[in-house]
């Protein structure tokens, strides 16, 4: 009864079909039938991804959407290696994931930034596990923060930082060890919404002079649409893959298109999704 | 906004050190009021000003040596204690083993007095110099390894996550991650274990020792030289109060990133 559609699915143009999951997999992400479910020493076991496939494509930015409390962290924890897979399969790059590793940059919603060290050594340590040597490391550490903007702060701690200017070490030390694909997990999730603006202006400007596979995930709307070129809506408890949306723009992203009929009509589309969700989940239809 | 000049912000802060220095310095003037003015007898309370000048003759009389037997057996136990504790109390969280091994030891521990030891380890290892230390170790393991291990425990998933995703192995992550986001916690534990070495130090020495700081107390209250003996009580007392603040002087400078 929740699955009534409003629309046929007519969402993605033919001028811009999704960027071709078989000819790109091999250096994409190949999310295949993936479970997972949380066992609590005590309570039901809870099934927080049933049955994900999703494809990504080389450089590909997408945003991973859903309503509070599903498992869109889970998927980006097994995209990491964090966790154990428990069913199904998932390839980045194509290699299965078995653990973690820095060909995978990962930006936390809360920063995960070491309090102990100092904004510069914050960027190093991904470097120093490079072995690289060390006048290198000094370079390529001061110019991923003069790329976020923080140049006069290496020598701050992180607790001495508003948090945009934390999410913007998190950031620089992510970017810094060039991963292949970008994992960020609601990284503008704790941020005010100023702040959070500029951060996807840098993100997207960033992005634009070398893209990398970018798996975001978020539960804002617009970011998403703003961001990705495509949004994959996720259904809440047990999460699994419920539409995927088309969002790129001819022309590409920029303030003039944000204020377009076509952006808004966008948003507003995939805002119904998410909505259809929100109520399901109240009403109680997980478990 | 008022500006005060160099001198007269020189008297203040003067008059500031001394207001903070005004509690000790009325029970001072009461405890030699109340001593002098034979309220209680001057064998339970010894006048204030005899009590300075039992302090300078001991001073000359062999007092330091004592206080520095006594600092070589606390310091000594108190050390090992650190070291041993904090590695323990950490293995302890990383490594299913360890736990399984150590644990069953510290609860049988934690309750007891340590103190209760004291003829034990002077059964087992002597009169000398390493049954006091032994003791001392005793004590204080446990405060440091509980507390290094709650701190092992409790280090955000997210940071060992981090570390990891950006190609640290595990042991690197044990030493780089864990043990420094540890720090704030282990080091309040040690400061607990501070105090109880001060403790099993001077009942070490009360009970049996032919010298060091808890065994001159003895011997001027046996030989009733109470206000020497109250003399070697505040010498304790005070190197118990700056090692304290030194601590804690430390502490704010190892983890200057918390500010």
């Amino acid at each position: 009864m929740t699955e009534a559609i409003d629309e046929p699915r007519t969402e993605t143009p033919p001028s811009a079909a999704p960027p071709s999951a078989g000819v790109a997999a091999s250096t994409g992400i190949t999310i295949d039938s993936v479970c997972h479910e949380y066992r609590p020493a005590r309570g039901r076991p809870v099934l927080a991804l049933d049955n994900i496939d999703l494809q990504i494509g080389d450089r590909e930015f997408v945003a991973i959407l859903c309503p509070s409390g599903g498992g869109k962290s889970t998927l980006l924890y097994l995209l990491g290696g964090f966790m154990p897979l428990q069913q199904g399969r998932i390839e980045v790059a194509g290699r299965d994931v078995t653990g973690p590793g820095p060909d995978r940059g990962i930006v936390f919603q809360h920063f995960a930034l070491f309090p102990w060290k100092t904004v510069r050594e914050n960027v190093l340590y991904g470097l120093e596990k490079q072995r690289l040597p060390k006048d290198e490391r000094e370079k390529t550490a001061q110019h991923f923060i003069d790329l976020v903007h923080l140049s006069g702060f290496e020598d701050s701690y992180p607790s001495q930082l508003s948090g945009g200017m934390k999410q913007r070490v998190a950031i620089a030390r992510t970017l810094a060890i060039s991963p292949n694909t970008l994992l960020m997990d609601e990284p503008f999730g704790a941020l005010d919404a100023q702040t959070r603006n500029l951060m996807q202006e840098e993100l997207l400007a960033i992005w634009g002079r070398s893209p990398t596979t970018v798996v975001f995930v978020t539960h804002d709307v617009r970011e998403a649409v703003i961001l990705a070129d495509r949004v994959a809506v996720m259904t809440a408890r047990p999460g699994r893959v419920k539409e995927i949306v088309d969002t790129r723009f001819e022309g590409g992203m920029n303030a003039e298109i944000a204020k377009s009929r076509i952006f808004l009509d966008k948003v507003d589309y995939i805002w119904d999704l998410v909505r259809e969700e929100a109520i399901a989940a109240d009403s109680g239809r997980g478990g | 906004m008022l500006r005060i000049p160099g001198a007269a912000a020189e008297i203040m802060r003067i008059a500031h050190t001394l207001w903070r220095f005004t509690p000790l310095l009325i029970l001072a003037a009461a405890w030699e009021a109340i001593s002098r003015l034979g309220l209680v007898s001057e064998f339970a309370l010894p006048p204030f000003s005899d009590v300075v000048v039992s302090f300078s003759r001991l001073a000359d009389e062999g007092l330091w040596s004592h206080t520095l037997m006594s600092l070589y057996r606390g310091t000594t136990g108190f050390a090992i204690a650190v070291v041993v504790g904090s590695l323990a109390g950490i293995l302890m969280a990383w490594y299913r083993p360890v736990h399984i091994l150590v644990n069953p030891l510290l609860r049988c521990l934690y309750p007891m007095p340590k103190s209760a030891l004291i003829p034990l380890t002077i059964m087992w290892i002597g009169l000398g110099d390493t049954s006091k230390i032994t003791l001392i170790f005793i004590g204080c393991l446990l405060p440091i390894v509980l507390s290094s291990y709650n701190a092992a425990r409790g280090v955000d998933q997210v940071l060992l996550w981090s570390a990891r995703g950006m190609g640290a192995s595990e042991r690197e992550v044990l030493w780089e991650v864990v043990v420094p986001s540890a720090l704030p916690e282990i080091m309040s534990g040690v400061r607990v274990a501070l105090a109880l070495a001060f403790i099993l130090l001077v009942s070490g020495e009360l009970i049996i020792a032919n010298n060091g700081i808890g065994y001159l107390i003895d011997l001027l209250g046996e030989g009733g030289d109470y206000s020497g003996m109250f003399a070697g009580v505040a010498t304790i007392s005070a190197i118990g109060f700056f090692a304290d603040r030194g601590y804690v002087a430390l502490t704010r400078r190892f983890l200057a990133w918390r500010e």
